[in-house]
């Protein structure tokens, strides 16, 4: 079955981008919206596979799509949300990781020009898996006193830990470092033990302990 | 004790300052009498600026004594040449100076008035110290001893048995005096407010003065601001934009001739895309960061608590001000961050968010090292000013060792 999509975006020329895209990769778009109260009616009407939502929107401009992100998640709790930003604020990643369920993503627009990586990052999302941007683990990273226990970690390690916070599966981030997948195993391990974490065979729940601890 | 005889050596040192006050008064008149024979011109200048020191004493003690604050109000004044003319300007100046006047009128009316209240203030405690002791003078001047004491003959020919009546007489008064002398005191600011504060006119000229200044500051910031922004553009986006142009140019000629080169160029062109649009973020960020934008200071302080790196507690809520007063409060807060991380390196800091009687207060405080100080090039001294010009104010107590606890104020 089609998993079905539903777009809040205001930039029409956005708005009918992400629909081609995404139709393009098997989504079916079950709304496209261009402003915040239609958004959250949309979401909770068509209840869809994966949300992908822009945080600016009219009516003020303001963070309109992330609050109709969030209201619907507190009504419809993990409902897969993906949102899209011209920036990243560490606040707003704490907002939609708080309730802890994952099924959440939070990337630059940017991101859209990278069209294998962004559609990965809404299949993951919508498989309750996490996407963060790498600007907001970067700066979760390096959060000076906040985060000295990171200086344990190798510079490998790092890296690792990195991209698994982004929500990257072992295979993902295997294949990225150009590393096997015992390897990343073996880091993985190495990471949890060092910082103190439970370990966890569930990909999406790793993430989220991950995340959860980096956010102190 | 102590608390019962300070009204009595402040007492005595206003009642001095009255007497000096004659004497410099004299000095003021006579100057300006010489007015008419020409040599006052050199004279009145220098006799006023006496007078005015004298009242500017007299202004902080009234402040530290009665506890009634009194501004300066004079204005400020300009340099004058040394000449005879310099000299007459400078003293038509000082004559038109309605603060000038008032001096005058002080330097009369002070010595009657303020001296009775300063003089009762400081001589009711000893007085009473006098009643009780009165047994002991009575017999020690017995002969010559003439007087009353609160209504009781105790002089010659009146039974030594009076004497004693003063004590308890003594008694009274001086325990009433610990009441009434800080009064009398109070009372004698509150006197000297009502002719020394500065009139109306003053109070004008000197706001405007400070409008005038603080508009300077502000009108200089943004300058300065935009000079900024039109660097980075310059050197940062544009730059890119540019170089990407010129890549996408020579892909459309390597297209075909070389499509493995076209598509290397093309990657780089997006590289420089992407950082281009990582500049342009950097700059809106520092221009108006976009959670102030959408959410108010509240969320956007916590944001940057967030951001700094370090431990920082945001306690309260503000709902939406005014956007300047925002985008003040929050570079404020910003730089306040930044200085605690550079300077102070603390375990944990403090935000307290406040919104009372039309006033917005936030309190930084952190653990650190402490000792921060305006002149330090800390970057406090831009702050304080670039608040000033929405009639913010800065507060800072930060002793060596710390705490240091920096408070901001913007009116709104």
């Amino acid at each position: 079955m089609l998993k079905r999509v539903v777009i809040g975006e205001d930039l029409a020329l956005l708005r009918e981008g992400l629909v081609h895209l995404l139709e393009a990769h098997g989504f079916e778009i079950a709304a496209a919206v261009d402003n915040g109260p239609s958004l959250l009616k949309a979401l909770l009407e068509h209840r869809p596979d994966v949300a992908v939502v822009d945080v600016r929107m009219p009516p003020t401009f303001t963070d309109e799509g992330l609050q109709a992100a969030l209201e619907a998640r507190r009504q419809v709790p993990g409902l897969p949300v993906l949102v899209l930003s011209q920036y990243v604020e560490q606040l707003y990643a704490r907002e939609l990781l708080a309730d802890g369920t994952g099924g959440v993503g939070y990337l630059l627009k940017d991101r859209v020009f990278d069209t294998s990586q962004f559609v990965e990052a809404v299949e993951r999302v919508a498989g309750g898996g996490t996407a963060m941007d790498p600007e907001v683990i970067a700066r979760l990273l390096n959060r000076g006193r906040a985060t000295r226990p990171l200086e344990r970690l190798t510079p490998r390690e790092k890296e690792v830990l990195a991209l698994m916070a982004e929500g990257r599966s072992n295979a993902a981030i295997s294949q990225q470092l150009v590393v096997s997948d015992g390897a990343v195993a073996k880091h993985t391990t190495s990471i949890f033990n060092k910082l103190d974490l439970q370990v966890s065979d569930d990909d999406n729940r790793r993430v989220l302990a991950v995340l959860a601890y980096l956010n102190g | 004790m102590n608390k019962t005889f300070t009204p009595v050596r402040h007492g005595f040192a206003l009642v001095g300052l009255s007497l000096v006050q004659i004497l410099v008064w004299s000095w003021v008149v006579v100057a300006l009498t010489l007015l008419l024979l020409g040599v006052g011109v050199f004279l009145v200048p220098e006799a006023v600026m006496k007078q005015r020191r004298l009242a500017e004493l007299s202004r902080r003690l009234s402040g530290k004594w009665s506890g009634v604050e009194i501004p300066s109000p004079y204005l400020p004044e300009r340099a004058y040449p040394k000449s005879f003319l310099g000299q007459a300007e400078r003293t038509r100046a000082l004559l038109s100076d309605p603060a000038t006047w008032r001096d005058m009128l002080w330097g009369v009316a002070d010595p009657v008035i303020g001296i009775i209240l300063a003089s009762f203030a400081a001589v009711l405690p000893l007085y009473g110290i006098e009643g009780v002791l009165m047994p002991l003078i009575r017999a020690a001047t017995s002969d010559q001893f003439n007087d009353w004491y609160a209504g009781i003959p105790v002089g010659e020919g009146y039974p030594a048995s009076n004497a004693w009546l003063c004590v308890p007489a003594g008694i009274a008064i001086f325990a009433l005096s610990r009441n009434l002398s800080p009064r009398l005191l109070h009372l004698h600011g509150l006197w000297t407010r009502l002719l020394l504060s500065p009139g109306s006119d003053t109070v004008l000229t000197q706001r405007i003065k400070q409008l005038t200044l603080t508009r300077a500051d502000a009108v200089d910031n943004s300058a300065a601001e935009l000079r900024r922004i039109e660097r980075d553009l310059h050197d940062g986006a544009q730059a890119r934009l540019v170089a990407m142009g010129m890549s996408l140019g020579a892909i459309e000629h390597l297209l075909e001739k070389d499509p493995e080169k076209a598509r290397v160029l093309l990657a780089e062109a997006r590289v420089t895309s992407a950082k281009a649009l990582n500049e342009l973020r950097d700059l809106v960020r520092g221009i108006h960061p976009p959670v102030l934008a959408d959410r108010g200071l509240s969320d956007a302080i916590r944001a940057l608590a967030l951001d700094s790196g370090l431990n920082v507690d945001v306690q309260g809520t503000l709902p939406r001000l005014a956007p300047p007063i925002e985008s003040a409060a929050y570079f404020a807060v910003s730089e306040l961050l930044t200085n605690a991380a550079k300077h102070a390196d603390p375990d944990r800091v403090w935000i307290d968010l406040r919104l009372e009687d039309g006033m917005l207060r936030i309190g930084v405080t952190d653990d650190g090292l402490g000792g921060a100080s305006f002149d330090g090039g800390t970057g406090l001294r831009g702050i304080e000013r670039r608040l000033a010009t929405f009639d913010g104010v800065l507060a800072l107590n930060s002793p060596p060792g710390g705490p240091t606890l920096v408070t901001l104020e913007l009116p709104c």
